[in-house]
């Protein structure tokens, strides 16, 4: 299971940069969210994915039968972290089209009078 | 103690000159900074007779203990000499910036405050004994010096030479820093004395050379020494006074300072004898000559203090020669360290009356191009006065302090004749040659300076004002000065007692143990015709001659191209273009280009790693069986990766995401993360809500949503961060380096922190602080959105300049 979650890991981290390097800014976006999202499945999988109990302490579990927790903590605080990069993106990109009425990124990039 | 605390009162006073300023509008802000020069010379001078008898003074504060840095304040004859020309000249020239600076027109605030910072920094480099706080002062002392450059800073040429000047003493300053930090890997010490006391030792050092030559090149920049003079003439932009005091009285004899007070160190070294007098003396005579080239009164004084800081420097590497010599006590060598500090007395005394005049010129006839003026002698006879005395000191008269200490560089000069180390034998006849030559040219600038701006015929019409003589108090500095050159010819050797001689005894120490050792009486007549007198009468002669005749042969000097000028010019232009075109080509302006670079740089780097370590690793065991509920997710993940790529539509592009993030809570469920699902599901929802609800807001700009183009170089980039990713994730799973830490929070969690459920224990408890940061990380992120949606900044006309 861990060599097929490696391939779609490496599917969903390809995908991703191909949405960051496109011109729209909703793509980037887009992109990153999904990195995100790799990012934490490749944490999970780094960990090893074969775990028989959840990691909560219970009565007639021994302790090698918990999955893995530290990688599930780190995702935890991945998991919030980039909720609030990406809602920042969001009303960046939103203020964006406001204000300059565009989100392509060739256009954004301002002109040589700006520097 | 309370010296080091002198060093710095003028800064301290500078904290009240804007105060001042503001205040006491009416008084002119000059007068309460002359008290503050004026009561250090008085202080400094109490000091000159424990030090004329070989004594000195030490106070030492404390900067970076942890570091052995301090601010130690060593005064002994060569400190205490320049420590009084500081503050000496420093009062004449503010008592005659009060009548040059008009306190209505001009910021006087920003003039005094950089004037006493700069007499801060002065004080500092000439008294410090430790190598770090000189190196602190003497940049200082460039930061002043361009602050004061740059004073009328609204003038291109302003900026212009303050930068130049910058340029080039900080370069400078760098490398002697390099020097400092070699001698202080060579001798273990900061301390200048006790770098002294080993000197011995430090000579044989591999460093020893690498150290001299940087510490000169530092000298020689500061000391506008060839080829580093070139910022010294477009310092002359400064302000009058400036220009008489840091660039010809005070600032630019640093680097003199600095070769007299390393030279009981470096004496030892052939090179270092070499160096400082040819490379003086070359520049005495370039100087001299091109003074002559020069149109502007004080581009003829700034190529003439050129000249002179090199007849000093020669002077310098001379007396550095007696240390290879027996009994050089006893020789006409032993002239060379007494001409060179008498003549920096001299000079600071006749250049600085000059450059005043220079000024009051400018002030009262409102131009300072030499073929404008002439006849002013009749309008301004004291001016006159005062620059016929300067100018013949220079030239090297009597009854002029100039004429005693001219003479005894020349019979410096040709004792190196007789001196037979470092093959001078062969090459030293050089030496009095140009000497000789040099002291011509000087000769005939000196009289061109005076007589043809106050003789000849007056032009009234050429000049923007009507000449007239200068105001009485503008007056008094220069004529103080002016009485001072003539003093100094009657009383040299009182002069040589008290100033002179201690200053010696720091220079030479391996000859003279206490200032009374130093055996030289200056005399203008030595009862007999001397080989140096005839020197001196040459030079009267054919100076006289070639000045009458000055006009025949002047223009010829435009023949003489500007290299190094034109060299620094393209230099900078070069740098500048150079480097702005440079960056240009990766700075494109556009996210993509940054981010081909990033993921780029992340595949080389990773799978550089992997090959150099030999790291791919498939471990086939310890795997996970695949099930039929994580196939069918693994597929439904898929499918939404693709959907994204492909949709034509934003809508489409959110919700398909959406899919990827439910499926990877599902991924959760299935392996065991129950806490995961639960975050993951809760923000998968309000992020697809966002990213809808930020999608409704937008403005339809274009109806046609194009499909994303598919480019070549871009999915090239994209396989390969996701092959490398793929590469990680395996060797990551495969090879376990070091055993986890997990274990032990399985272990511990119940007992030690008594929690059951593992993960959130980990997140409040063992990485507490993490948890605290991320939070951290919402909040700034929350305040961002907030400022970004509520704050809009009113679009204002004509914030862009460049429109």
């Amino acid at each position: 299971m861990e060599i097929i979650m490696s391939v779609v890991i490496g599917f969903m981290f390809m995908a991703a940069v191909y949405l960051m390097l496109s011109k729209s800014l909703i793509r980037i976006i887009i992109g990153t969210g999904l990195l995100s999202h790799g990012a934490h499945l490749l944490l999970l999988t780094m960990g090893g994915l074969g775990g028989e109990a959840p990691p909560v302490v219970a009565y007639g579990v021994s302790v090698s039968d918990y999955a893995d927790p530290l990688p599930q903590a780190l995702i935890l605080t991945a998991i919030v972290i980039s909720f609030a990069v990406t809602s920042f993106f969001l009303v960046v990109a939103y203020r964006a089209y406001q204000e300059l009425g565009t989100d392509n990124m060739e256009l954004l990039k301002g002109t040589e009078d700006h520097e | 103690m309370s010296l080091v605390l002198l060093i710095f009162l003028p800064i301290i006073a500078a904290l009240f000159i804007p105060l001042l300023f503001k205040k006491v509008g009416q008084i002119h802000t000059g007068w309460f900074v002359l008290l503050v020069p004026a009561a250090l010379f008085i202080y400094y001078s109490t000091l000159l007779p424990s030090i004329a008898e070989g004594g000195n003074r030490v106070s030492e504060l404390q900067w970076i203990p942890s570091l052995d840095i301090a601010f130690i304040a060593y005064i002994d004859g060569l400190s205490l000499l320049f420590s009084l020309l500081i503050t000496g000249i420093g009062a004449l020239v503010v008592l005659y910036s009060i009548f040059y600076l008009d306190k209505y027109r001009e910021q006087l605030h920003n003039f005094y405050v950089y004037l006493l910072m700069f007499m801060t920094a002065m004080l500092g480099v000439v008294q410090s004994d430790h190598l770090i706080s000189l190196y602190l002062f003497w940049e200082l002392t460039s930061i002043s010096s361009f602050l004061l450059i740059g004073y009328w800073y609204t003038r291109d040429r302003s900026r212009f030479g303050a930068l130049k000047s910058m340029i080039i003493t900080v370069f400078g300053g760098l490398m002697m820093l390099g020097g400092f930090v070699l001698l202080g890997i060579m001798g273990n010490t900061y301390s200048i004395r006790e770098l002294i006391s080993q000197a011995p030792e430090l000579v044989g050092h591999d460093f020893f050379v690498w150290a001299l030559v940087l510490i000169l090149l530092g000298a020689f920049t500061k000391s506008a020494q060839f080829p580093f003079y070139i910022w010294l003439p477009d310092a002359m932009e400064a302000p009058t006074p400036v220009s008489a005091y840091l660039h010809s009285a005070t600032m630019v004899k640093a680097g003199l300072y600095l070769v007299a007070r390393f030279t009981p160190i470096f004496a030892a070294s052939g090179t270092w004898v070499w160096l400082v007098t040819g490379i003086g003396l070359f520049t005495m005579l370039w100087g001299s000559f091109f003074a002559l080239k020069q149109k502007d009164l004080k581009g003829i004084l700034a190529f003439s203090t050129v000249s002179q800081l090199g007849l000093i420097m020669s002077l310098l590497g001379v007396s550095a020669a007696g240390f290879h010599v027996e009994n050089a006590t006893e020789i006409a060598l032993n002239y060379a360290g007494f001409a060179a500090i008498f003549h920096l007395i001299n000079h600071a005394v006749f250049k600085g009356s000059l450059f005043m005049i220079a000024g009051i010129v400018d002030h009262e006839t409102g131009t300072r191009d030499i073929r404008k003026l002439g006849g002013l002698m009749s309008l301004m006879p004291i001016s006159f006065t005062v620059a016929m005395i300067g100018a013949f000191s220079m030239a090297g008269l009597p009854p002029f302090g100039g004429f005693l200490s001219k003479e005894m560089f020349l019979t410096g000069m040709v004792a190196l004749t007789e001196f037979d180390l470092f093959s001078m034998d062969v090459w030293g006849i050089l030496f009095p040659v140009i000497a000789w030559i040099g002291s011509v040219f000087t000769f005939i600038y000196s009289f061109y300076f005076v007589f043809h701006t106050f003789a000849g015929k007056h032009k009234p019409e050429e000049l923007p004002k009507p000449a007239h003589e200068a105001p009485k108090g503008m007056l008094i500095s220069p004529v103080f000065l002016a009485i001072l050159a003539v003093v100094i010819f009657f009383i040299p050797n009182i002069v040589g007692e008290w100033l002179v001689k201690p200053a010696v005894a720091a220079i030479q120490p391996f000859m003279y143990d206490s200032p009374s050792d130093v055996h030289v009486h200056v005399a203008a007549w030595h009862g007999y015709i001397t080989p140096e007198l005839w020197m001196t009468i040459g030079i009267f002669a054919v100076g006289g001659l070639m000045f009458w005749t000055l006009r025949k042969w002047q223009h010829q000097y435009e023949r003489f191209p500007n290299t190094l000028n034109s060299l620094y010019d393209k230099g900078m232009f070069l740098s500048d273009t150079g480097a702005n075109r440079f960056s240009r080509l990766y700075m494109t302006g556009f996210i993509r280009s940054y981010l081909v670079y990033m993921f780029s740089f992340l595949i080389i780097i990773v799978l550089g790693t992997f090959v150099l370590n030999d790291a791919f690793a498939i471990d086939m065991n310890n795997l996970a069986p695949v099930g039929l509920y994580e196939i069918v997710i693994m597929l439904a993940l898929l499918g939404s990766t693709v959907t994204i790529l492909f949709s034509k539509s934003r809508l489409t592009a959110i919700i398909a995401l959406g899919a990827v993030g439910y499926s990877v809570a599902l991924f959760f469920v299935i392996f065991r993360a129950p806490d995961l699902a639960l975050t993951q599901l809760v923000i998968e929802t309000i992020s697809v809500a966002l990213f809808l609800l930020a999608f409704y807001h937008l403005p339809q700009i274009s109806r046609k949503e194009e499909r994303m183009r598919f480019r070549f170089g871009n999915a090239v980039i994209a396989v390969g961060v996701g092959v490398t990713m793929t590469l990680v994730a395996l060797a990551a799973h495969s090879g376990k380096a070091l055993p986890s830490i997990s274990e032990f929070y399985k272990e511990t969690v119940y007992t030690e922190a008594g929690g059951g459920n593992i993960v959130n224990v980990i997140l409040v408890d063992y990485r507490g602080f993490d948890t605290l940061f991320e939070i951290g990380v919402l909040g700034i992120a929350g305040i961002g959105i907030i400022t970004l949606i509520k704050l809009r900044l009113t679009k204002k006309e004509g914030q862009h300049e460049n429109k």
